[in-house]
């Protein structure tokens, strides 16, 4: 293990926490909580500053470990904890780690809202197109086809790709990336960070366990190779064929544009209110 | 209440007295979703939070309402929502979530008929059980009633001051009725209201321990992003606030969560009590309910039944011994509820005298009326 490596676990993992993780070896989890603390440390933010908001999953485990304010809150829910948090306090930086079901089935509302409201957030999804932590189960982003225990005889649902719908649900930062590109991943995260607005990063990552095992690609490095075989580099895609595309993903930035945030929105409205302008808010002054 | 020199005396109905109670014990935060008989707490608050330095925010459901509401609490920030049954059925689960972190929040439903959409504009008491079990698993909680206008502005302190000092979610159930009456209220002065907040760490950062027992149950609470970084959770956690799996940790901490609020019984347990002292019938009534009980039992006694009446405020904990003390005094107790009889169950409970223990119950969206509980006070009373 690099020295580096070494001095970024002793400043940011939690010291009174008892390790080992509850994830499994080779899971991608671990890979972007990395991506997560390069991100931080790079952009030099204070731990004091930051909230990391979770829902339930396995993915939901990633605050339990790590030395900020963490919140681990109820399944699908943690951008409406993190709004309330968010508009209490605009000065934190609001990070909500979630799973692919988390977000996007029973936390599905509540993430398309976040996108449309605007609230300057941080979102990472961690795609694993799978339930991980309740057994393997289909979510949201199974692909049509695949097999889940809930799914004995094949998916005949067809998949979100969570990127695309949060662009389409107006949240001015969209990335997507995965664990295969560290590198790529790390850059995303700390983009979406320092985005000042709504920022989703989805990940695509491996669930060798709960969907590999069932889908041909039991183990780690062959999911990994499969990232790498069909992500494409967004400034890649745009000279490619919808038939050269098929089957594949993009990855980089999806969407980045500047969109008037929330409580920046309202402190104008509280100023306005007290001065007795009836609405002072958007689009008038 | 009189008012007095200088006192402000207004018209209100109880939504917007519910208003101005959350108002003056400083809440400064709101998120809800519309819903009748509840929205216009949302609506004047919407106006009247950013006046106060406050926020405001709509957001997509119930759910998501509550979560906001507990996110903005955690940051240091007094938040509550307003409901009515569909709407508190979707916020069960995070209702739980607050118990188990133990995060101060108020949660105001006022009460229409059900189940389902049901009656919309219609007063009930259907969801008193739902406010005390609704939420899965053993867990403490507070829910008050409110009657009268006065009682939005007064009870409304007063939850978030329980929900402060005691770190628990606080229900308030209203109804249609009274939230919609429109009644004379006087401002109390600001001297004359007593707030309390959340005790905050006293102790630095390195010392500090979110969950550790104390003797009164209840450990103090560091907003996130001053210092103290903790770990906030709805699993079963340690003193740190770390997921643990050991039963006697488990033990621990959901016997320190029920013993909290056993401790506060004595502050908790709010009842009036109408002409009880020599009472040998009484009615025991809670919400609108109340107002015309009280009105049966001064009729009955001008016709020279020695009556009572025991109002309940809060409705869980159980108010047990005071509702006891009725009992045993009383040769019979009519409880008349807009219900099939919930509260009535709790007070055949704890019933260990010959008190004859009468229930009356209305479902039809209508209010009972006072000749309805005077025909049974005269009728328990011969
Ligand atoms: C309301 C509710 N329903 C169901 C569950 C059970 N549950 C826990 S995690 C989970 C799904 C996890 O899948 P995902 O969000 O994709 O995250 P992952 O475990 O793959 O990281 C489910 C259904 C729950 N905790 N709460
Ligand atoms: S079940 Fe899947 S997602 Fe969960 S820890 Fe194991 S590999 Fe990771």
């Amino acid at each position: 293990m690099s020295q580096g490596v070494t001095k970024l676990i002793h400043k940011y993992l939690r010291h009174d926490k008892k390790f080992p993780h509850v994830w499994c070896p080779g899971c991608g989890n671990g890979i972007v909580l990395g991506a997560l603390i390069r991100a931080i440390d790079r952009i030099g933010l204070e731990k004091d500053e930051i909230v990391l908001a979770s829902g339930i999953g396995c993915s939901g485990r990633m605050p339990v470990y790590v030395d900020f304010n963490t919140l681990h809150t109820t399944h699908g829910r943690a951008l409406t904890f993190a709004t309330g948090i968010k508009l209490a306090k605009p000065s934190l930086t609001v990070i909500a780690i979630m799973g692919d079901g988390d977000a996007t089935a029973i936390g599905g509302n509540h993430f398309i809202h976040a996108a449309r409201r605007n609230l300057n957030l941080t979102a990472i999804i961690i795609n694993n197109q799978i339930y991980g932590m309740t057994g393997g189960q289909s979510s949201p982003t199974t692909p049509y086809g695949s097999y889940a225990t809930t799914a004995p005889y094949g998916l005949i649902e067809h998949a979100f790709s969570i990127a695309e719908l949060a662009v389409t649900a107006g949240a001015p930062f969209v990335a997507r990336g995965t664990v295969y590109h560290v590198e790529t991943l790390e850059d995303l995260v700390k983009k979406a960070i320092l985005k000042r607005g709504f920022a989703v990063v989805e990940v695509i990552s491996n669930c060798h366990v709960q969907y590999g095992r069932r889908n041909n690609m039991g183990d780690p490095v062959t999911m990994m190779k499969w990232m790498r075989d069909h992500a494409i580099r967004v400034e890649k895609a745009s000279s490619m064929s919808i038939d050269d595309m098929e089957g594949k993903f993009t990855i980089g930035v999806l969407a980045d544009v500047e969109k008037p945030i929330y409580t920046e929105e309202y402190q104008k409205i509280r100023e306005g209110a007290i001065k007795g302008r009836p609405t002072g808010g958007p689009g008038h002054g | 209440m009189s008012a007095r020199k200088g006192q402000k005396r207004v018209l209100l109905q109880g939504n917007e007295a519910i208003v101005e109670g959350a108002l003056a014990a400083g809440c400064r935060f709101f998120a809800g979703y519309p819903i009748t008989p509840a929205s216009e707490i949302a609506e004047l608050l919407s106006m009247r939070l950013p006046l106060a330095g406050g926020t405001f925010i709509q957001m997509e459901d119930e759910i998501a309402s509550i979560g906001a509401v507990i996110g903005a609490s955690l940051a240091g920030v007094k938040s509550m929502t307003a409901t009515s049954g569909p709407g508190f059925s979707l916020m069960q689960e995070n209702l739980g979530f607050a118990c188990m972190a133990e995060v101060p929040c108020v949660i105001v439903n006022v009460m229409r008929g059900g189940p389902s959409t049901g009656l919309p504009t219609n007063p009930s008491q259907g969801d008193v059980m739902q406010a005390r079990w609704g939420t899965h698993g053993d867990h403490p909680v507070i829910v008050l009633s409110v009657s009268t206008v006065q009682d939005c502005f007064e009870i409304t302190i007063l939850a978030f001051n329980l929900s402060e000092k005691y770190r628990v979610p606080v229900i308030i159930l209203s109804d249609a009725v009274v939230a919609h009456t429109r009644e004379v209220f006087t401002f109390p002065h600001a001297r004359e209201i007593q707030i309390v907040d959340r005790a905050l760490p006293s102790m630095p950062p390195e010392w500090y321990i979110p969950y550790e027992d104390s003797p009164s149950g209840v450990p103090p609470m560091a907003p996130f992003g001053e210092g103290y970084r903790y770990h906030v959770t709805g699993l079963v956690h340690d003193v740190r606030g770390f997921p643990t799996q050991r039963p006697e940790e488990i033990k621990a901490l959901i016997n320190r969560l029920f013993r909290k609020i056993t401790q506060g019984f004595h502050e908790i347990q709010k009842v009036q009590r109408f002409m009880l002292d020599d009472a040998d019938v009484s009615v025991i009534a809670y919400g609108s309910v109340s107002r015309a009980a009280r009105q049966a039992v001064k009729e009955a006694r001008r016709e020279g039944v020695r009556a009572g009446l025991l109002q309940l405020i809060t409705l869980f904990p159980f108010p047990r011994s005071s509702v006891e003390s009725v009992l045993k005094q009383c040769r019979g107790v009519v409880v008349p509820e807009m219900n099939v009889g919930q509260i009535s169950r709790e007070v055949k409970r704890v019933n260990r005298w010959e008190c004859k223990v009468e229930k009356y119950n209305r479902v039809d969206g209508r209010l009972i009326t006072p000749k309805q509980i005077r025909q049974l006070i005269f009728k328990l009373g011969t």
